[in-house]
C-alpha cells in the first residue's frame, strides 16, 4: 500500500504547484455556477409547478458541482496517460513492480483530488455566503452528511474507472480523440453535469439513474441536500458501489488482455 | 543466469505509399505485413557478465531488451533469468532488475530528481538503510549532490542521464538493461557513465546488458559481444576475437627511396609517390612481418601502425552479413 501513497503523494505535490489555473479555475466555477442559477431562477418563476426539484435542493446541486468539479468532471483526462500510451513511455511504467492499473488509477484519483482540494474550498465559502434560496445550506442531517463523503468517494472511484477504460482503449487505437469525444459526451449529458437528472423526462430519467454516469455526479450532489435519501438513497449508492465494481472488473480484465499485445511506439 | 532460447516475436505494420488517393485508400483497405523482429534468438548470459548486444537500426535489439524486461510478451520462446519468465512472473521479475532507455525519461518532469527517487525508494521497497547508503554512493560516484535538488526539466541531457541510470540502481538489481545509455552525450559525460557502468559491474557484480551503437562503449565496456541482424544472433564472442577474426590493420609509410615493385606479395591498399599503405590482418605477428618487408626494401621516413578499428570492423561484419 505505501507505493500507491506515495504514488499519491507526489501526484498530489505535483498537481498543487498550478496555482494559476486554480485561481483561473474557481474563477469560471463562481461564473458558470451563477449563470446557471440565474437560469433555473427564470425557469422557476415562470413555472413553479412544473419544477422537479426544491430550489434549495437545485442550489446545493450546482454549488457542490462547481466545488467539486475538478474531482467528478467526466471530461478530465490525464495527458501523461495517453502520451505513455502513444510515445511509449509505457515501457517505464511497465518496468515497476506494480500493476499498471494501480499506477494509473493512483495518478489519476490524486490529480483529481489535488485540483478539487484547491478549488472547493473558496467555491463553497463564496456560495455559503449567499442569500437563500441561492445559496448552499448544510446537509439537513448528520446521516445525510455521511452519506454524502460516502457516495463522493464512491464517485470519484466510479469516474476514474470509467476513465481507465478509455485509456486502455487507446492500446488498440493509439489516437484517444474518438473515444473520448463519444464518451465524454455521453457521460456529460447522462451524469446530469448539464442538468440535473429529475429534470430529464420520464422514462428516460429512470434509464439513466441507472446507468453507471449517474454514479459520477447525480447521487452524491443530491445525497447532500436530502432530495435523495431514505431507500432511494440507499438503492442508488448501492448502484454506485455496483457500478465501481463493474468499471474496476472491466478495466483491469482489458488491460491483462491489452499488455499481451502491448506494443511500445516508437522503438 | 538468463538463458534465453529461440525467441521470435514479429510485429504488423500498416504501410501505404505517401500521397492523399494513397491515404484514401489506406481508408477503405488497409496493407498490413509482418515483421519479424526476432526470429529464434538464443543466448546465455552468466551472472556477472557486461554483454555488448550490438546490430543495426532495427535488428531487434529493444525488442529483445523489451521482451527481456518483461515488458513484451514473445509470439514463442522461453526465457529464464534467475529463474523466472519475465512477462510471466513480472512483478518478481523487476523487482530484481535495473533498466534505462536512453530515449526516454524515467523520473518525474516537475519534481526535484529527489523526489522521484524517493517514490522509486516505496515502489520497490527499498529498505531506508539500504536507500541511504545507495544514494550516496550513487552520488558521490555519479557527482549528483546539486543536481538531486533541481527538478528534471532543468537538467542536460548528461545530468539527466547520469541521473536515470542512479535511478535504475537504487534498488539493488542484479541485472541491469542499457539501451543505448550515451546516446547524445558528450565526450566527458560518456566517459563518466562507462567508468560507472565499469564500477558497479566490478564492485556489486551485477550483469549487465547493454545495446548501442557507440563502438567505443562496446570497446570499453562489453566482455563479450552479441551481434544480431534481421532478428538472428550473427555472431557471439569476445571482442578479441571478433578482432582478430574481421579486424583489419593497416601500416602506412612515408619513404625517400627503394624498389616498391619488390613488395609485390603485399596487400597495397594505397600508393601515391613516397607513400605507402599497406593493409595487415591486425595480428601482431602479421604487423611486424609486414614492417620488416617494408623496411627491408625502402629507406622509410616515417611508419605509422594501425589496430583493428572496431567502428570499421563493425560495419564491415555488417556488409558481410547483409543486415
Amino acid at each position: 500500500m505505501k507505493k500507491y501513497a506515495s504514488f499519491f503523494r507526489i501526484r498530489f505535490v505535483n498537481a498543487l504547484q498550478y496555482r494559476a489555473a486554480a485561481l483561473a479555475g474557481m474563477a469560471t466555477q463562481f461564473f458558470w455556477g451563477g449563470m446557471l442559477l440565474l437560469m433555473f431562477a427564470a425557469f422557476y418563476h415562470s413555472a413553479p409547478e412544473s419544477f422537479p426539484m426544491d430550489f434549495q435542493a437545485l442550489s446545493c446541486y450546482i454549488w457542490l458541482q462547481q466545488a467539486f468539479l475538478a474531482m467528478l468532471n467526466s471530461w478530465a483526462f490525464e495527458n501523461d496517460i495517453f502520451e505513455a500510451i502513444s510515445s511509449g513511455n509505457i515501457a517505464y511504467e511497465l518496468c515497476r513492480p506494480m500493476g499498471l492499473y494501480g499506477q494509473w488509477f493512483v495518478k489519476a484519483a490524486a490529480n483529481r483530488v489535488a485540483r478539487a482540494v484547491l478549488r472547493c474550498v473558496p467555491v463553497l465559502v463564496f456560495a455559503a455566503l449567499l442569500p437563500a434560496p441561492y445559496g448552499i445550506t448544510l446537509p439537513p442531517n448528520v446521516g445525510a452528511a455521511l452519506l454524502f463523503v460516502f457516495s463522493l468517494f464512491l464517485a470519484l472511484g466510479v469516474v476514474v474507472a470509467f476513465t481507465m477504460v478509455i485509456y486502455i482503449i487507446t492500446f488498440y487505437t493509439i489516437s484517444p480523440t474518438g473515444v473520448r469525444m463519444a464518451a465524454t459526451s455521453a457521460a456529460e449529458l447522462l451524469s446530469g453535469s448539464l442538468l440535473p437528472l429529475p429534470f430529464f423526462p420520464e422514462g428516460l430519467r429512470q434509464l439513466a439513474e441507472l446507468l453507471p454516469f449517474a454514479s459520477m455526479q447525480n447521487v452524491p450532489l443530491r445525497v447532500y441536500s436530502g432530495e435523495l435519501s431514505g431507500q432511494a438513497a440507499a438503492w442508488s449508492v448501492g448502484l454506485q458501489v455496483f457500478w465501481l465494481a463493474a468499471l474496476l472488473a472491466l478495466g483491469v480484465w482489458m488491460m491483462h488482455r491489452a499488455l499481451h499485445r502491448v506494443v511500445v511506439q516508437g522503438g | 543466469m538468463i538463458t534465453v532460447s529461440q525467441l521470435s516475436k514479429r510485429f504488423v505494420v500498416s504501410r501505404r505509399k505517401s500521397g492523399l488517393k494513397q491515404a484514401t485508400k489506406s481508408l477503405f483497405h488497409r496493407e498490413r505485413e509482418f515483421v519479424q523482429a526476432l526470429d529464434n534468438v538464443s543466448f546465455t548470459i552468466p551472472d556477472g557478465q557486461v554483454v555488448g548486444y550490438i546490430g543495426p537500426n532495427g535488428a531487434g535489439k529493444s525488442t529483445t531488451v523489451k521482451i527481456l524486461s518483461g515488458i513484451l510478451t514473445p509470439d514463442s520462446g522461453e526465457c529464464d533469468i534467475n529463474g523466472r519468465t519475465p512477462w510471466k512472473q513480472r512483478r518478481e521479475h523487476v523487482a530484481e532488475m535495473g533498466v534505462v532507455f536512453g530515449q526516454r525519461s524515467q523520473l518525474w518532469w516537475d519534481v526535484p530528481v529527489g523526489d522521484s527517487f524517493d517514490l522509486l525508494r516505496d515502489i520497490y521497497r527499498v529498505p531506508e538503510n539500504r536507500y541511504r547508503a545507495n544514494v550516496a554512493e550513487l552520488t558521490e560516484r555519479l557527482q549528483l549532490e546539486e543536481i538531486l535538488r533541481t527538478p528534471a526539466r532543468q537538467l542536460s541531457l548528461g545530468q539527466r542521464m547520469r541521473c536515470e541510470i542512479a535511478a535504475s540502481l537504487l534498488h539493488d538489481p542484479k541485472v541491469l538493461f542499457l539501451d543505448e545509455p550515451t546516446i547524445g552525450l558528450d565526450a566527458v559525460s560518456k566517459l563518466a557513465v562507462r567508468d560507472f557502468i565499469r564500477e558497479i559491474n566490478r564492485d556489486r557484480g551485477v550483469t549487465v546488458i547493454l545495446t548501442t551503437h557507440d563502438m567505443q562503449d562496446i570497446e570499453a565496456l562489453a566482455q563479450r559481444i552479441l551481434l544480431i541482424g534481421k532478428g538472428r544472433v550473427l555472431l557471439d564472442g569476445t571482442l578479441e576475437q571478433l578482432k582478430q577474426q574481421y579486424g583489419r590493420g593497416s601500416v602506412t609509410v612515408s619513404y625517400s627511396g627503394g624498389e616498391v615493385q619488390k613488395l609485390s606479395e603485399l596487400e597495397i591498399v594505397e600508393q601515391e609517390p613516397g607513400r605507402l599503405t599497406v593493409s595487415t590482418d591486425g595480428s601482431r605477428e602479421d604487423t611486424a612481418r609486414v614492417i620488416a618487408q617494408l623496411t627491408a626494401a625502402l629507406s622509410i621516413t616515417d611508419i605509422s601502425v594501425k589496430g583493428p578499428d572496431a567502428e570499421e570492423m563493425v560495419v564491415s561484419l555488417y556488409r558481410e552479413y547483409r543486415v
